[in-house]
């Protein structure tokens, strides 16, 4: 059975369809990037997912528990855990404090524990920063340990929310755009960490990206939508050819006329 | 500048990271406890204001500090404990008990209230506390025949363990009273920093919906905040209106309430030195005044002269040093640290990138 399997979910925004019937399922083990054109619903669908939002219709089923039964909140304790296209990251807090925030799914002390600071808390700090350790270790995050989020630049913050993501232990992880306003080099790491969070963790990752050479580097299937339909699924090279995904991204008709008007000028 | 060197987590799990720190607050309690042999009767009754404001301010600086939630109906707090715990005290219960019961049950009704007034945001969540810092003013009137009203209520004398607490006759055991409170909520509210509670409070104030998708439970974490917030500002009532010894609704207005606030802006937000601070400042600044009205104006009294001088402080504080002072303080330090090399736009605040709005 697939790790995330989702049935025939339809939303919409007033008039706007946003995900209109779609079915996908994530193996475990996989890479699988969700493609399309802004505005097609991939960032609608990881809402759906995390339960901000509830479909009309349809089942999101992860390793057989039926996520629509559940609050939002109670979605990354099954071990889904997510970044934002738009980063939303702690800005007050220091990195250290938002790697921690990401531990919260494994606190057990209760409120009052916590006031009192008995030792089982104490030891259970200890696990918690020990496990973020191992992210910073991963990520290279040292230097930034203990800055605030609010001097850092758009890069690191990229990676800080990833390691908030990883700090929680998923099973799942949904990235939204992981390469979205990072340079070269920046891309290049991401692809790496992608590459070893599904060797090294065994954490399977479902992801929206544009950048479709590196979907074509790291992604074993690729979904394309638009218009919150999937018009095509397989690995990224059958995605990128596909007829009906050309014609998603660059028009259909009205390309060739301006060429043929261009040639006519010519 | 100090570096640490890190050998285990320990180092920042702990409240003090080095003995330096350690010695340093050490000091400060060590003076704050003597401070009864070093200063004549009155200015320790001030000086137990300020503790007694200190506590109240806590309560309101961990859930508009920490967790990002506005509270202008704090006074109301402060009255139900004071009530409920003088009430405890005539019904036969010792002070200790009555007190700690005070807080308890004051921190419930918070929680309680907080769950259908925290769907509201931002200056929404203002206007409804508003309503119930004034509505508690009415409640207390209403109620007479428990609360006596406008005619008010006399506190019982405080006995701890056959011990006499009277501000007039002894007032070094009520001020170490209140030293003994203040030390105890600030050692909860640092241990609820430290912790993944703390944590989640201020998840919660930067951004409710990546604090969603890690887990947290916003609207539960926003009614514990709001009960602890509520049960700390209910033992400081409680205190102010034993220490007042006489008090009635007007004691707790809803003046109080946006006094509370300013001193939590003023001290700075988010931080625990900034309650104190703050609480000085509240303290001392009608003193401050009347000296001042005394020297120039030959002891004229201007009237709703202290509240203009309260308000026109809170916006010069929000437009100038939204920090507080001991925001300022912090940028001092820095600046002494690195001199000479502290450069000017150091402490510019930075824009900020997009944050996403579609999702609430």
């Amino acid at each position: 059975m697939s790790l995330l399997d989702i049935r025939d979910v339809t939303l919409k925004f007033g008039g706007v369809t946003a995900v209109n019937a779609l079915s996908l399922s994530v193996e475990e083990g996989q890479v699988f990037a969700l493609v399309g054109p802004n505005g097609a619903g991939k960032s609608t669908v990881f809402n759906l997912i995390s339960r901000f939002y509830t479909p009309f219709g349809g089942s999101i089923r992860f390793d057989g528990t039926d996520l629509l039964a559940l609050p939002s909140h109670r979605v990354p304790s099954l071990g889904i855990a997510r970044t934002f296209q738009n980063i939303e990251l702690f800005h007050q807090a220091t990195v250290l404090q938002n790697l921690l925030v990401g531990r919260h799914r494994h606190r057990r002390a209760g409120m009052v524990e916590n006031i009192l600071f008995t030792p089982r808390v104490r030891e259970e700090e200890r696990a918690h920063r020990a496990a973020v350790e191992e992210v910073i270790d991963f990520l290279d995050l040292q230097p930034y340990r203990d800055q605030r989020i609010a001097g850092l630049p758009y890069g690191v913050r990229k990676v800080v929310e990833l390691g908030r993501a990883l700090a929680s232990k998923p099973r799942l992880l949904l990235l939204d755009e992981p390469a979205s306003g990072l340079s070269v080099e920046e891309t290049q790491n991401m692809r790496w960490w992608i590459d070893d969070i599904r060797r090294q963790m065994g954490i399977t990752v479902l992801m929206v990206e544009h950048d479709m050479g590196l979907v074509a580097k790291v992604c074993d299937r690729v979904l394309a939508l638009d218009g919150g339909r999937m018009i095509a699924i397989g690995t990224p090279a059958e995605v990128q050819s596909h007829p009906d995904v050309i014609a998603a991204y660059l028009g259909t008709g009205a390309i060739s006329k301006t060429a043929d008007a261009k040639g006519a000028r010519r | 500048m100090r570096f640490h060197f890190k050998t285990s987590y320990d180092t920042d799990i702990d409240l003090f990271p080095d003995w330096g720190k350690r010695g340093l607050y050490l000091a400060l309690l060590a003076l704050a406890a003597g401070l009864p042999f070093l200063i004549n009767d009155f200015y320790l009754g001030e000086a137990t204001n300020v503790l007694i404001w200190a506590v109240a301010g806590l309560g309101l600086m961990l859930l508009t500090g920490q967790t990002g939630q506005v509270s202008l109906g704090h006074s109301a707090f402060m009255a139900l404990g004071c009530y409920t715990c003088v009430l405890l005290m005539e019904a036969g219960a010792p002070f200790v008990v009555a007190f700690v019961l005070a807080g308890l049950i004051t921190g419930v009704v918070g929680a309680a209230i907080a769950v259908p007034a925290l769907r509201l945001h931002g200056v929404y969540l203002a206007i409804a506390t508003l309503a119930l810092a004034i509505l508690a003013d009415d409640l207390i009137v209403l109620l007479a025949p428990w609360t006596g009203g406008v005619n008010g209520k006399y506190a019982p004398a405080v006995t701890i363990l056959g011990l006499q607490f009277n501000r007039w006759s002894n007032p070094a055991a009520w001020y170490w009273l209140a030293l003994v409170v203040v030390v105890l909520v600030t050692w909860a509210y640092r241990n609820i920093l430290r912790t993944p509670l703390g944590r989640s409070f201020a998840a919660v104030r930067d951004s409710e919906i990546s604090a969603q998708a890690m887990g947290v439970d916003v609207a539960r974490t926003k009614t514990m905040a709001f009960g602890l917030s509520c049960a700390i500002t209910g033992l400081g009532g409680a205190l102010m209106g034993l220490f007042s010894e006489v008090f009635n609704n007007e004691t707790f207005g809803f003046l109080i309430s946006i006094q509370l606030v300013m001193m939590i802006v003023v001290g700075g937000l988010g931080f625990i030195h900034g309650a104190f601070l703050g609480a000085i400042v509240i303290s001392f600044l009608p003193q401050l005044l009347s000296i001042v009205t005394d020297t120039l104006g030959r002891g004229v009294a201007i009237p709703g002269l202290e509240s203009a001088v309260f308000g026109g402080l809170l916006i010069l504080f929000i437009l100038f040093e939204p920090m507080g002072l001991y925001g300022r303080w912090l940028k001092i330090r820095v600046w002494l640290e690195l001199f000479p090399f502290a450069r000017k736009d150091m402490f510019r605040r930075q824009k900020s990138y997009l944050k996403t709005e579609r999702l609430r």
